[in-house]
């Protein structure tokens, strides 16, 4: 999709998929929701402030989930937290997305051997799109991965919606 | 008021209170000095130190539980006191025969009603050693679920394979003693 500020010297008509112009809203105002679990949450927050400044993307800390698009699981997971983590994916509105942020939301972190507390990887409870690696990751880490959604999202089609189509298979699946 | 009590004056407290058999065994050159107390007389003994005039012994600064593993078959409960007046440290121990599996769980009397800092140290070493505390007002689990198996910082501990539907180990290996594993 070519940038809107040279077309609007064509009389004011845009012609475009609406695949694209649905795309391209979407990708340009990733809300995550505003929670953080530990220290990679620090790294969030800076991506955030002004020094990286998120909101020039669209990125912008939403309060609830059900005015988030995508949850960044920022930090260690533990089983306690694990069922309130998936209650609060739950909440999300279709089409969510979800960023693993960190080596203990990725695969457990240090407390892959020991730590009996500790989810060995957030994939567990919920489906992950991006997982950005790092201990914790740099704010511009973030930034990638989010950079890396938008691109997952850019190539995403009306036609056949993901979240339609899984709920499609668990229908039938449940049928049968 | 008077200068602090020499750790001898102190066991000797101890005995003249409670009869010679309460002290088990003393180690002078610990940090701080130590005493181990019978299991049973614990509370009594806290009670007793916490309002003698010779000691006041008015802050608990931490209680730590140890398992000392199958091996030893013994877990102990370790208490350091401090006198704010008298600046004075000590430190008390008992020792508890390890439960087998399927057994109850080791029991000590609790301390919490003389110092309230005692209810949440209590909480933790039961959580995450099992040792039960008698009279404690509210011995649940303090760090981990209240459904959670076992208490990981046993020497024989081994995570259950499940929670709330989640695989809990890192890898999908299985142990092939896995039977009886679980305290």
């Amino acid at each position: 999709m070519g940038l809107l500020d040279q077309k609007f010297g064509q009389g004011g008509v845009l012609v475009s998929h609406v695949d694209d112009l649905v795309n391209w809203a979407r990708l340009s105002s990733l809300w995550p929701m505003g929670f953080g679990i530990a220290c990679c949450a620090i790294e969030m927050m800076g991506a955030f402030a002004s020094g990286y400044d998120l909101d020039r993307i669209g990125v912008f800390p939403r309060p609830s989930p059900r005015q988030s698009d995508v949850m960044i699981v920022a930090g260690t997971v533990t089983f306690k937290m694990a069922d309130r983590l998936r209650r609060l994916y739950e909440q999300m509105p279709e089409p969510r997305y979800v960023i693993s942020m960190g080596s203990c939301a990725n695969c457990g972190g240090p407390y892959w051997q020991w730590g009996y507390h500790v989810v060995k990887g957030v994939d567990r409870i919920v489906p992950v799109d991006v997982y950005v690696p790092g201990c914790p990751p740099r704010p511009e880490t973030l930034i990638g991965g989010i950079l890396k959604l938008q691109e997952k999202i850019r190539k995403e089609t009306l036609m056949t919606p993901e979240a339609l189509e899984k709920l499609i298979a668990r229908k039938k699946g449940a049928a049968v | 008021m008077s200068a602090p009590a020499s750790f001898t004056t102190l066991v000797a407290l101890l005995q003249d209170k409670f009869g010679t058999g309460i002290v088990l065994g003393t180690d002078e050159a610990g940090m701080p000095p130590a005493v181990l107390i019978a299991p049973d007389a614990i509370a009594d003994v806290c009670r007793f130190l916490y309002e003698g005039e010779q000691t006041y012994f008015d802050l608990l600064s931490c209680i730590t539980g140890l398992d000392n593993g199958p091996e030893a078959a013994s877990m102990e409960v370790v208490y350091n006191l401090y006198s704010i007046p008298y600046n004075q440290h000590l430190m008390l121990k008992v020792v508890l025969p390890r439960n087998l599996p399927g057994q109850s769980l080791p029991v000590v009397p609790s301390v919490s009603s003389i110092w309230r800092t005692a209810d949440w140290h209590e909480r933790e070493v039961f959580d995450l050693v099992g040792i039960h505390f008698t009279g404690h007002p509210d011995l649940r689990r303090i760090l981990l679920p209240d459904d959670w198996e076992g208490h990981p910082l046993r020497k024989d501990y081994r995570e259950q394979e499940y929670y709330h539907g989640i695989w809990v180990r890192y890898g999908q290996e299985r142990l092939e003693d896995e039977s009886g594993k679980h305290q």
